[in-house]
């Protein structure tokens, strides 16, 4: 199998406009005969099917949540990049894009960064005429702010709920649309399957969440925006129900899925704190611009800690390990997020960590305190400390925060080419759910950018190509495609409700995620990641085996819609294995223990791995099969990065 | 570690007529947010075979708007936040905890504390945006805002849509989460063509779905996770009686 | 449905006509706790007695006395209409409630404090009002003129405990339902703002104080201070 990413001839800045150019339009008069599926109303998601609704096309949208605007894009905290240069301070077009591909360890694709990154000026204007509230200066212009270590000041923001902002004004157009008739909307629906009529995506499978009922929906093309699968490691940042179902279902029906290893811990979380914990709460990265990272200096000390035996208070200067101050004295506390994570892992794994599961080191605040006055720390960070003293019942002023590495975001996903088109035709992935534009890692404000580019100002190009070249005529729902598809999921139902086991859902669920968080992490090794396969591969046989669904499938039924994703989860959690396995180097997220520099630093192999790794689905229990998109660079030069 | 008594609504579905039933959870420890703990019951129930107790939620950091309990007799607890951001060491040992679903003919009941918010979707759609298209829209620095007006359409525009205002009301009125729409964007210079039209549909779509009548009693604003303020409902008023005196709109 | 009554059929229009019923029946008591006022005169209740009869006689006033009727009329129709439409809103109710503490004690129960309010008001014009406009009331003779010797009959009532004792305690409700509806009033007409409301909160308060107390002052004077008429006055 070959993989055609139709990456447009021509130098890097003209691709996206000759390509523009070059793909067929659909006439106006007939968009209204074809059927769009637009699934998950996130950023994404509600851009895409807003937009496409406004050109004329009937879309249908669908969404688990009670309503579009509760996709978890709305947790965004921190900003959206855009190359506007309102600051006069040296950005562009180019510099965002460079500053994207070497962020993300040269793994992602130049053309669709660059492409990216020329659409994010359109994504700032396109949410201020929505009515979005952006920050301002007093003179009634947009504010921006620098933001995770960059070097010029291009993050727009809405103090700390950008996403929320940003997911409402995509919500307020898709709205405007469901009124105008060219939307339907599917709350509280789940995708269960896709279905390909002659090879190509001609519609899905759903379940009714109250109902129970199974539906099928036909369509010309089915976009699948429906995020990440951060969740895989139980513990996230990520909301209670996100999940990879959809895209799963997709794959095990052809899609190919890339790079799924590649996934992004975010060094600012408030710890776990007991085995109830049920998801991470994520703090802005900008604490670190004035918090100081530290565990004591032995683990006697720690120990003593962790009982409570001694004041944090009292543990006198020479007894404090600012570790990353001490290795990346340039850099200090604002290294990037792979490699803060990292280290905190690394210290506690010796035994320094700082809370009573051991698993948390100190942002400690006290040195800016006396610096700048509280006041000042106060009007910088308000709503985050006191969003940590909620939560954890400290008070951050007065004792040092506690965070801890979570799982935030996962860059990989299905593959997608120029257009956003799986190799399925006809199926598309935007947002998160794809892997087209972080390679290994994220840049912080990027995700939300990557939502809105790919809604709002690709897909209602490259979609448009597409249709154009297939026929009107409609597959209707009554196709035996559909029938077979629809009784796979009603069996399926019928398998989990007739184990009858004794384990309930959730501890599968955390199970997996203990595997997935100790050999499949923040650091990696062969023999781990082997070990990891044995082990899934039994939770995988224990769960069709044991596991306890209740209830009946014709009712809302919250167990049942957990066996679905957590089924998946195993299923995904196999591949990010084998993914992690194949790559035999440290690139962004990835950190294999094997690959690393003398200092300790990711080590890429460029040599043999600058290629995206996509996953073909060969059958129940059989091997994935691998196929590589190799990544050309005729644009940067590929360096090794250094904090030092 | 706490031990608690719940008493909590049960109702098999829209149609059910529910009632409360007791459980009892103990090892609470008082770290665990409020969703965590009903989480506990659920493992607990669900390893004896019975059915979990259904409750909205979703990103459980406070934000989404989909959690929606209501905690002996106030909207997301004690506390003025969201239920999920809710935690134990605001409860003590031996406590007995009332939870209920919101309670409004404008949100019904689908399961135990499950309900239909579609309502507040759908005020949305009938003028929640402003009209523009994707592409052909002007800089966004072309329109200067006053960083106050900014500031204050922010405040507005902070609402999750949980419905706690109509939670909370005596009156199940869905006027703060209404108001809190209309002033963003009668703040904003992009709301301005709309304003009206605006306003009028709006209002006609709250009161079509049945919400209640605001006689400003302030427990709305009170109890709103987002401190939406009671200045809102105001300016919908302004609003709504300026357009209908002087609207095209016959 | 034309827009007008598009309008009043709203929830916003029916809050629209209780404000500004509410805000009228505000000005009334200013006018009508004025007037009052001539009861401390020490004149025999002469400057009452013609001010009683102006309030009776002339033109304008009367249209001013009509509107008066109306509002309370129309102010008691809406409310009942929206209290129902409001329960309706809530068909099930909760079973533990907790209201919380910024909300206030009369926002709460403005119906319970206005339905006590009209059992007042009915006692309270069928003892003068009526009495003034269709009873037989003893006549008294000035320089200016003959008039209904309408002082007398307020003496009379207010010699009398539990007529003394049920104004006051009326006066406390309609000081509670004034503390909530006033500066409410202002809330649904959309006057709000960050620079007046405060004042118009500050007002609102001092005249659910000053107002309902100077009408219980009238009683409280009467009983200690003034002596009966000799005989009874209709």
């Amino acid at each position: 199998m070959i993989l055609d990413s139709k990456i447009p001839e021509g130098p890097l800045a003209e691709k996206w406009n000759k390509h523009k150019f070059n793909v067929k339009l659909v006439n106006p008069a007939n968009k209204r005969k074809y059927e769009v599926i637009v699934v998950g109303t996130g950023l994404a998601g509600a851009s895409a099917a807003a937009s496409l609704a406004e050109l004329g096309y009937n879309v249908k949208a669908f969404c688990f949540q009670d309503s579009p605007r509760r996709a978890h894009s709305i947790a965004a905290q921190g900003g959206i990049n855009a190359a506007k240069n309102y600051q006069n301070d040296g950005d562009s077009v180019y510099r965002l894009f460079y500053d994207t591909v070497k962020g993300g360890d040269y793994r992602a694709r130049e053309a669709n960064v660059y492409r990216l990154a020329e659409v994010s000026v359109n994504i700032i204007d396109q949410c201020v005429a929505q009515g979005v509230p952006f920050a301002r200066e007093y003179g009634g212009l947009l504010a921006n702010r620098s933001f995770g270590g960059a070097q010029v000041s291009r993050t727009f923001y809405a103090r700390g709920q950008t996403g929320q902002q940003l997911l409402l004004g995509a919500y307020s157009a898709l709205s405007r649309q469901v009124a105008n008739g060219k939307v339907k909307l599917y709350p509280r629906t789940e995708m269960m399957d896709l279905v390909t009529v002659e090879g190509k995506a001609r519609g899905i499978i759903t379940r009714n969440l109250i109902t129970g009922t199974i539906e099928s929906h036909s369509a010309h093309a089915v976009l699948l925006c429906t995020g990440g699968y951060g969740n895989v490691f139980f513990l996230s940042t990520n909301a209670m129900g996100s999940n990879v179902t959809a895209a799963w279902r997709a794959h095990k029906k052809g899609a190919l899925f890339a790079n799924p290893c590649f996934t992004q811990i975010h060094p600012t979380c408030i710890p776990v704190s007991g085995d109830h914990q049920s998801k991470l709460t994520l703090m802005s990265e900008s604490l670190r611009n004035d918090g100081r990272v530290w565990v004591p200096r032995t683990v006697e000390i720690a120990e003593k800690v962790r009982k409570k035996q001694i004041k944090i208070a009292d543990i006198k200067e020479e007894d404090r390990d600012y570790f990353l101050e001490r290795k990346y004295p340039s850099f200090g506390n604002l290294v990037p997020r792979d490699v803060a994570s990292r280290n905190a892992k690394y210290v506690c794994d010796e035994g320094r960590g700082v809370n009573e599961t051991g698993e948390a080191v100190f942002l400690d605040f006290r040195d800016a305190i006396k610096r700048d006055s509280e006041d000042a720390i106060r009007s910088r960070y308000g709503n985050l400390f006191d969003m940590y003293q909620q939560i954890t019942g400290d008070n951050p002023y007065k004792e040092p925060m506690m965070i801890y590495p979570a799982v935030h975001y996962t860059m990989g996903g299905l593959w997608v080419d120029y257009n956003l088109m799986t190799n399925v035709p006809g199926l598309y992935a935007l947002g998160e759910a794809n892997f087209s534009d972080h390679g290994a890692n994220r840049l912080g404000a990027s995700a939300l950018m990557q939502g809105l580019a790919d809604g709002y100002f690709v897909i209602p190009y490259t979609l448009g190509d597409y249709l154009a070249g297939m026929s009107k005529e409609t597959v209707t729902a009554d196709h035996d495609e559909f029938k077979k598809a629809a009784k796979e999921i009603t069996d399926k139902i019928q398998k989990f409700l007739s184990i009858k086991g004794t384990k309930t859902i959730d501890h599968f669920h955390k199970r997996l995620g203990k595997i997935m968080w100790e050999y499949c992490g923040m650091a990696r090794n062969a023999e781990g990641l082997t070990k990891a396969k044995g082990l899934i591969k039994e939770l995988k046989a224990e769960f069709w085996r044991d596991v306890k669904v209740l209830g009946t499938p014709d009712e809302l039924n919250m167990s049942l819609e957990k066996a679905h994703r957590v089924a998946d989860f195993i299923e995904l959690g196999e591949l990010m294995v084998d993914d992690a396995l194949n790559r035999d180097e440290s690139c962004g997220g990835h950190f294999r223990e094997e690959y690393q520099t003398p200092e300790g630093e990711a080590l890429r192999d460029d040599d043999n791995f600058a290629y995206v790794a996509a996953w073909k689905y060969t059958g129940e229990g059989l091997e994935s099969e691998l196929v590589k998109e190799e990544l050309k660079f005729e644009n940067v030069k590929l360096t090794q990065r250094s904090y030092k | 570690m706490m031990n608690l008594t719940l008493k909590v609504w049960r109702q098999k579905n829209h149609k059910d007529k529910g009632g409360f039933v007791d459980y009892k959870v103990s090892g609470i420890s008082t770290d665990m947010s409020f969703l965590e703990m009903l989480d506990v019951l659920n493992e607990e129930l669900s390893a004896k075979g019975e059915d979990p107790v259904h409750f909205d939620h979703d990103c459980r950091e406070g934000i989404c708007g989909a959690c929606s309990l209501y905690i002996n007799g106030h909207p997301h607890g004690p506390q003025q936040t969201t239920t999920c951001q809710l935690h134990m060491r605001s409860f003590a040992d031996g406590d007995v905890i009332t939870i209920e679903p919101w309670r409004a003919k404008g949100f019904p009941v689908l399961k135990d504390l499950m309900t239909d918010r579609s309502a507040f979707d759908r005020i949305i759609q009938a003028g929640g945006y402003v009209s523009v298209n994707t592409g052909g829209v002007p800089d966004a620095n072309e329109i200067p805002v006053p960083k106050i007006i900014a500031d204050e359409a922010f405040d507005s525009a902070t609402c999750i849509s949980c419905g706690a205002c109509v939670a909370a009301c005596k009156n199940a009125s869905a006027m703060l989460f209404v108001s809190a729409k209309i002033s963003q964007l009668a703040l904003l210079p992009q709301g301005q063509v709309e304003r009206k039209s605006r306003a009028e549909n709006m209002v006609a779509q709250m009161d079509a779905e049945g919400f209640g009548a605001c006689t400003n009693i302030g427990a709305c604003s009170a109890e709103c996770p987002k401190g939406i303020k009671l200045s809102n409902i105001a300016r919908m008023n302004r609003e709504y009686f300026s357009a209908v005196l002087s609207s095209d709109n016959v | 449905m034309s827009w007008v009554t598009k309008t009043f059929k709203s929830t916003l229009g029916q809050k629209l006509i209780m404000a500004l019923t509410g805000l009228f029946l505000i000005i009334f008591l200013i006018g009508h706790v004025t007037g009052n006022l001539l009861l401390f005169k020490d004149d025999g209740g002469q400057a009452f007695n013609e001010y009683a009869d102006f309030m009776t006689t002339n033109q304008f006033v009367q249209i001013l006395s009509i509107t008066t009727y109306v509002s309370i009329l129309v102010h008691i129709i809406y409310s009942i209409l929206l209290t129902y439409l409001n329960k309706r809103a809530r068909p099930v109710a909760y079973a533990k409630v907790d209201p919380p503490k910024e909300s206030s004690f009369s926002s709460r129960n403005m119906g319970i404090l206005g339905t006590i309010i009209l059992i007042f008001l009915v006692v309270h014009l069928q003892g003068f009002w009526y009495r003034m406009h269709w009873g037989e009331i003893q006549q008294v003779t000035y320089d200016t003129g003959v008039y209904k010797n309408l002082y007398a009959v307020v003496v009379w009532a207010f010699q009398v405990e539990w007529m003394v004792a049920l104004y006051v305690i009326a006066m406390i409700f309609l000081g509670f339902h004034l503390s909530h509806g006033f500066a409410s009033a202002f809330q649904t007409l959309g006057l709000n703002h960050r620079k007046y409301t405060p004042a118009i909160k500050f007002i609102g308060r001092a005249f659910a104080i000053v107002v309902p107390a100077l009408f219980a002052s009238m009683p409280l004077y009467i009983y200690f201070f003034i002596s009966a008429p000799e005989k009874l006055p209709f």
